[in-house]
């Protein structure tokens, strides 16, 4: 019984196809295909020369231990806003799966933060935690706590995956209350009969069957952390102090567009694209298939 | 082993919405009970009270003499078969059997001697290694029985087990689930919508409607005496047949202008009295060649069941159906004279549709 339609005129599904071609082409392929070419060159500090230098921009990179510092940076950053956003939304998740007055209400309020764009959510987290004048930054300095993100680099650490991690736990809510709420009632009443107790329940039934939406929500996230975290890191710290909170991302926006380093940041660009299309391989390959039941 | 007794149950939901009525049932140790009765009745609600999966409202459900009303599910010594089986589909058919007895810290060896124990009785030894989605219908069926009876529990529950099952299947696994009840000796209750897995398995059956039951008994009982109107036509297929009449006298009673006698009516019924006269397909006897002095019924049409016939009609201004065996009138017959044995005339009170019969009140559980 399947539906198909036929079209008698052959230009017309290029047709119809042709403005979202022509957005992918335009604002992917095209700036892209531009990246990759850039990586390849090197120019002088006028923008008067253009050199065509092969790999050389990449091997510069490996060389550079800014670069590694910057990777392990992000490694740092994105496992902990993963595991603490996963970690967190389950948690609400759970709590909102099961029958409370007001659910509503409370699954409306956890959405909300998804809807702030990144560059006010790290604003927000900016006003609350500056040392002299935050609400929470002045009472954490009032308990005794030296607390200064702008000049200790944990601290900025801290403050960045806060709001990186607040912001990315009203997706992953979604998506586990969906998950939570797919799970048959009567798989968790059979447990309860077998004698599971509720945490028992959770680890053995619960957890394993949710391990499709897990494994779906670690691959966004690593993503979410690799690139959407732009605006918030430059909201918050702009990268510092000095390179402490400076991700992967940031360091292609502060190289190319701080530091004029064009060739440079562009080879970094293509790194982060191929790691992005791995992670998707990943997803699509495993989530698919493997993870489901 | 235990006995199961349910005194004043009801169950309200938010809103006042009261699923049951106060139910009385005794279950004997080692019987078989069946909840039937239409959607929304109330029964899967009564089981799942009793598994311990709904609060209970009010009244008191004890098993084996035990109050389990503050009891959770896993300590009620209970266990449970799903309509959907609701196999844990992440684990194999081993470990879905092991589940309950690993929960309850079961040694090893001993859990492994009672898995192999149970699938060798359920026959699915070949499968424990495979999982839930790799099974048919009724290996999954099996699968889900087996997680009951390794437990060795005091009661069985059964939620409409066989209604994903093909019909074939449901008759087979219906003489199962019997053989095991009877072998075991559990105490089971088994909420079913289809009379004839109520019939044949319960040696107790219940008839459910609007969250009250409408009568007790073994299943013959309540095919012979159904106590109301409901559950005269709920029970026997295809349905009884209830036409208007009036009471013609003592013991006996008219239908469309036809007086028949009736053995199981009270007596002293004032004359002309409103009733509805009960009149099962497979009672009424067709008497070929007869017209006079027999309730005569106008053939709208005929359906074919292979071995008997069923010929539908109109009597005393009320649909009817007869069944006869098959060539003993021919189809195109445009007049069928009917008779019935006084004995198997059920006749009920037209306003609150109970039984009026001689002795009834007494036959209930």
């Amino acid at each position: 019984m399947e539906k198909r339609s036929v079209f008698g005129n052959r230009l017309l599904p290029y047709l119809l196809l042709a403005p979202q071609l022509a957005i992918t082409i335009v604002f992917f392929y095209w700036p892209a295909s531009q990246a990759v070419w850039m990586s390849f060159r090197i120019q002088d500090a006028f923008g008067i020369a253009t050199e065509f230098v092969w790999f050389e921009n990449y091997t510069e990179l490996f060389k550079s231990r800014a670069y590694y510092e910057a990777m392990w940076t992000t490694v740092v950053f994105s496992s902990w806003v993963t595991v603490l956003s996963m970690g967190t939304a389950l948690l609400l998740a759970v709590m909102a799966d099961k029958q409370i007055r007001g659910a509503t209400a409370y699954r409306t309020l956890l959405i909300w933060p998804y809807a702030v764009a990144p560059a006010i959510a790290g604003v927000l987290w900016l006003f609350m935690f500056q040392p002299s004048l935050g609400m929470v930054g002045r009472s954490l300095r009032a308990m005794g706590i030296d607390w200064n993100p702008l000049l200790d680099g944990n601290h900025a650490m801290i403050l960045v995956i806060l709001a990186a991690t607040w912001k990315q736990i009203s997706y992953n809510f979604l998506f586990f209350l969906a998950g939570l709420q797919s799970i048959p009632k009567s798989l968790i009443e059979a447990a309860a009969i077998d004698g599971a107790r509720p945490a028992r329940r959770f680890w053995t039934i619960v957890f394993p069957l949710l391990s499709p939406t897990t494994f779906f929500l670690l691959v966004v996230n690593v993503v979410y952390v690799f690139f959407d975290t732009f605006g918030i890191i430059d909201a918050i710290t702009k990268g510092g102090p000095a390179t402490s909170t400076q991700t992967l991302v940031y360091k292609v926006f502060s190289d190319g567009r701080l530091g004029g380093d064009l060739g440079g940041s562009a080879a970094q660009s293509v790194i982060l694209m191929a790691i992005v299309i791995g992670l998707t391989a990943i997803q699509f390959r495993y989530v698919e298939r493997k993870v489901t039941y | 082993m235990a006995e199961v007794t349910l005194k004043a149950v009801r169950k309200v939901y938010a809103g006042n919405v009261e699923a049951v009525k106060g139910v009385d049932i005794d279950i004997p140790d080692g019987g078989f009970c069946v909840l039937v009765g239409p959607s929304g009745c109330g029964k899967s609600t009564l089981l799942r009270m009793v598994a311990g999966l709904e609060t209970i409202s009010s009244g008191e459900i004890a098993i084996g003499g035990r109050v389990v009303n503050q009891i959770e599910p896993a300590d009620r010594d209970i266990a449970m078969v799903f309509q959907n089986y609701a196999l844990y589909p992440h684990m194999s058919v081993y470990d879905n059997i092991a589940y309950g007895l690993r929960n309850r810290g079961t040694p090893k060896d001993e859990i492994d001697r009672r898995v192999q124990e149970a699938a060798r009785i359920l026959a699915i030894e070949p499968f424990l290694a495979r999982r839930p989605r790799q099974l048919s219908g009724g290996q999954r069926q099996r699968v889900a029985m087996g997680r009951a009876i390794v437990r060795k529990p005091q009661v069985f529950l059964f939620d409409e087990p066989l209604s994903n099952l093909d019909a074939k299947l449901r008759v087979q696994m219906r003489v199962e689930i019997k053989k095991l009840q009877r072998a075991l000796g559990v105490t089971a209750i088994y909420v079913t919508h289809d009379q004839v897995e109520a019939m044949t398995l319960s040696d107790k059956l219940v008839v459910m409607n609007g969250g009250r039951v409408e009568q007790v008994g073994t299943p013959t009982d309540v095919y012979r005496r159904p106590a109301t109107k409901f559950v005269a036509t709920f029970i026997g297929s295809p349905p009884m047949n209830i036409v208007p009449g009036v009471v013609a006298g003592e013991g006996s009673v008219s239908v469309g202008g036809h007086v028949m006698a009736v053995d199981d009516i009270r007596a002293g019924l004032p004359k002309g009295a409103k009733v509805d006269i009960g009149l099962r397909p497979e009672d009424l006897v067709v008497e070929p060649g007869a017209t006079d002095g027999h309730p005569l019924i106008e053939v709208d049409f005929v359906e074919e069941l292979g071995a008997t016939q069923l010929f539908h009609g109109t009597l005393g201004g009320a649909p009817i159906v007869v069944q006869c065996p098959t060539d003993k009138v021919p189809t195109t017959v445009k007049r069928l004279a009917l008779s019935i044995a006084p004995t198997l005339i059920h006749v009920f009170d037209h306003e609150t549709g109970e039984r009026i019969g001689r002795t009834f009140g007494s036959v209930a559980a």
